[in-house]
């Protein structure tokens, strides 16, 4: 963030993202967020319980619509993701190379890496149900056929180890099918994470689909996991002791899905385990006969 | 009542036709030995010339698809090649006013239609594939599923853009290079989607697009260097084709005719049953070959419905197909139209009683009006050839099994429609009808998510969804110990 010369740079406040808006924590806390070398970079907004549990409202409210939309609508703006991040490719590289130290080549592969994970979610969207749903061919004259539905809101807790493409990963397979969700960002790594949230504010995505907290996963976690209008937790960003008491919690409140897939290289074709851990499956039955 | 419409035409300025056109081989524009003229059916003005594809042009063509399958298309990542079908699906939506005009101008179908079915499906195609390009492995062929080599693809003249993304969209995603034969009457869009495969970027040769007559499609077909034809056309073309490769062991899969009966109960909302006999058999002037062109209707309704249907079609617009206001366009071609116009009067002969919307034709251009027969023995050959026009049979039934007989009796099993407020009823009716798609309280829906295609002499093969995907992909010789492998 060095000035230029003859010029002094205008520098981003970096907010939370909640039901489509930029509010700052209503805790009025911020941490600051430092470079691989220990220098200032900004400060973040320091998510508390209550900006969780408004962004849990924002989620629930935004699920009838974006579960609504078309298959092909919900692919359509989720390539749109991609495009609107392909435009800020540098920013992201940037912002990436200053928080991890990975050179620019590797700073921009994880970039492209995290571009081209929207298109792969994107194009899915209109592939679940023909590849996890069916007819079932049941004894007796009824048509039956099972199709998958989304949960609902889930809270997913970014990899603390990965800057872009780790929370790309984990945000897209949670919104592909229907699905909204609270996210809290890893906490070394913030600053990219509000950026994506600019990126999807401009994508067509309804607000509220996606919510971004930033500050401490061992804070605001807890009350994620134990919300009642939380279906499904991804434990990915929680340290091991952490993500068991999550676990328990998630499960004895209200029967949340947890999501505990072993790790794996976010660099690799993710796989439909993660996306398909956001799934109900609805069953329909009707006779046939005159 | 009588609305009086001002005339609401679409501008024609955003399209800019070249006086001529070359084929697109490798990816540029060449010329050919000879030349052909393709004319605006609404006004038989000429519209531009065509380059006619002979031999050599499509051994070049062939060639060319060979070389970019080899050396580009079938080694390139899924995900990469997913990328620029997505550009296509994108392009063909940025210029999608500039495709539906001259779409309208060439076939002659309304510019609504166009507008809002055509072009807008066609982007939703290649959308659609583009997803699939790098997920092959989960569509349920085995986890490594192989591309064919070189597709070459007959397309018809009634959707022109649509057949051509059907056609184009499956066979790249999975990782096949084409050459794609566009009808001789509709060449116009096509040479419009070659300057979009340009935009793109894509590699050369990748999409060929040889314009000609049914020699050059037999040339195209006949060519040893095809590995997979695709046809859609006239079950007389499908089944010549299906001879050649019995013995050439080309992969073939076939889109033919139809004869569709509509199936209305007397439990079935009238309106709403109205509204979908008369999109199911005049949609696109009735050239569809899943056109719902036999109406049964149960015997206690027949009166009523019937009454309503003619109401209904007295008020359809027929004219300018540019107009916005336009229902039913220009047949499109005279030579077509002299096939509707024969196949009535072999109706009138042989006894079914003709009755056509009361509307004024244009002096210019070929236009068949909105017509339909009744009294029609079921031996007719009103009643049992395709007919591909605004022609409607209409007759009677008592009960499911007895319109069920009258459906089925027929070498066709394309679609189907039924209506009726009873869903068991409905289902049962789809279960035992012989057709590859079953419109209940709905007719003519199309979606690239939708496996398209027929039984009996419709057809073999489907286009569209998971099951389109089989079309394009080596299913036989997949390496079931593998891994899901990034084809």
């Amino acid at each position: 963030m060095a000035a230029e010369a003859g010029r002094i740079a205008v520098r981003k406040t970096y907010k939370l993202y909640i039901g489509g808006a930029f509010p700052r924590s209503e805790s009025g806390r911020t941490f600051e967020v430092r470079d691989h070398e220990g220098g200032f970079l900004s400060n973040a907004a320091r998510a508390s319980r209550k900006d969780a549990r408004d962004a849990v409202v924002a989620a629930r409210k935004a699920f009838g619509g974006w579960s609504e939309r078309t298959a092909y609508n919900r692919g359509q703006v989720l390539y749109r993701v991609a495009e609107v991040m392909e435009g800020r490719r540098d920013q992201f590289a940037s912002e990436v190379r200053l928080a991890t130290g990975l050179s620019d080549a590797e700073a921009l592969d994880e970039v492209d890496a995290a571009v081209d994970r929207w298109v792969w979610y994107a194009g899915w969207a209109d592939k679940i149900s023909q590849v996890r749903g069916g007819v079932n061919p049941v004894a007796g004259p009824f048509v039956n056929f099972s199709v998958p539905e989304p949960s609902g809101v889930a809270a997913v807790l970014a990899p603390q180890d990965s800057a872009l493409l780790g929370l790309v990963s984990v945000v897209a397979p949670a919104i592909v099918a229907g699905g909204t969700c609270v996210v809290v960002a890893s906490a070394a790594y913030p600053l990219p994470a509000i950026t994506l949230a600019e990126v999807l504010a401009t994508s067509d995505l309804p607000g509220g689909v996606v919510n971004m907290l930033t500050g401490q996963v061992a804070e605001i976690a807890p009350w994620l996991a134990s919300h009642m209008d939380v279906n499904t937790v991804d434990v990915t960003g929680a340290p091991g002791g952490l993500a068991d008491d999550l676990a328990v919690a998630a499960a004895g409140s209200n029967l949340k899905r947890v999501l505990r897939l072993p790790p794996a290289a976010w660099t690799a074709e993710p796989g439909v385990d993660r996306m398909f851990g956001y799934l109900e499956t609805k069953t329909v039955w009707h006779p046939i006969g005159l | 009542m009588r609305f009086e419409y001002a005339p609401a035409p679409e501008s024609r300025s955003v399209v800019r036709l070249r006086d001529s056109y070359g084929l697109f081989i490798g990816g540029s524009f060449v010329s050919g030995s000879s030349v052909f003229k393709t004319i605006s059916p609404a006004t038989e003005e000429v519209l531009a010339e065509i380059t006619h594809g002979g031999a050599e042009d499509v051994d070049r063509a062939v060639a060319a698809a060979r070389h970019a399958y080899e050396r580009t298309w079938s080694v390139m990542p899924g995900k990469e090649r997913g990328k620029y079908l997505f550009r296509i699906a994108r392009l063909l939506a940025e210029r999608a006013r500039e495709f539906a005009v001259l779409e309208t101008m060439d076939n002659g179908k309304p510019i609504r239609e166009s507008r809002d079915v055509d072009v807008p499906l066609a982007s939703a195609h290649f959308f659609y594939h583009a997803g699939w390009a790098d997920k092959l492995g989960y569509a349920g062929f085995g986890p490594s599923p192989k591309p064919l080599g070189v597709a070459g693809q007959v397309i018809p003249w009634n959707f022109p853009l649509l057949m051509l993304a059907w056609k184009i969209a499956p066979a790249l995603a999975c990782g096949n290079t084409v050459v794609l034969k566009p009808a001789e009457t509709t060449p116009l869009t096509a040479m419009l989607f070659a300057e979009v495969c340009q935009q793109a970027d894509l590699p050369p040769g990748v999409v060929n697009i040889v314009t000609g007559d049914g020699d050059t499609g037999r040339l195209l077909v006949g060519h040893p260097g095809i590995d997979k034809i695709a046809f859609t056309g006239s079950t007389a073309a499908g089944k010549e084709i299906a001879r050649q490769c019995a013995v050439s062991g080309q992969r073939l899969t076939l889109e033919l005719g139809g004869k569709a009966a509509n199936i209305v109960f007397d439990d079935a909302p009238v309106d709403q049953a109205v509204e979908g006999i008369i999109n199911g058999i005049f949609f696109n002037q009735g050239h569809v070959c899943c056109a719902g062109s036999r109406l049964l209707v149960q015997e206690s309704v027949a009166d009523s419905v019937l009454d309503a249907l003619k109401r209904r079609m007295a008020s359809l617009r027929l004219g300018d197909p540019m107009d916005k206001n336009t229902d039913i366009g220009a047949i499109n071609s005279r030579g077509q139209l002299d096939k509707i116009t024969s196949a009535s009067q072999a109706g009138e002969e042989e006894g079914a009683r003709r009755w056509s919307a009361p509307c004024a034709l244009p002096e210019r251009g070929f236009w068949f009006p909105p017509t339909l027969f009744t009294d029609v023995a079921s031996s007719s050959p009103v009643a049992r050839e395709e007919i591909f026009g605004p022609v409607l049979t209409v007759s009677t039934f008592r009960t499911p099994s007895e319109a069920l007989q009258k459906a089925n009796a027929t070498q066709y099993g394309l679609s189907a429609g039924v209506w009726t407020s009873k869903g068991s009823l409905a289902l049962e009716m789809a279960s035992r009808l012989r057709a590859g798609v079953v419109w209940a309280n709905t007719f003519n829906r199309f979606d690239p998510a939708s496996p398209f295609g027929g039984y009996k002499e419709s057809g073999f093969g489907r286009e569209g969804g998971r099951h389109g995907l089989e079309a394009y992909l080596d299913v036989v010789a997949t390496d079931v110990a593998g891994t899901v492998a990034d084809v």
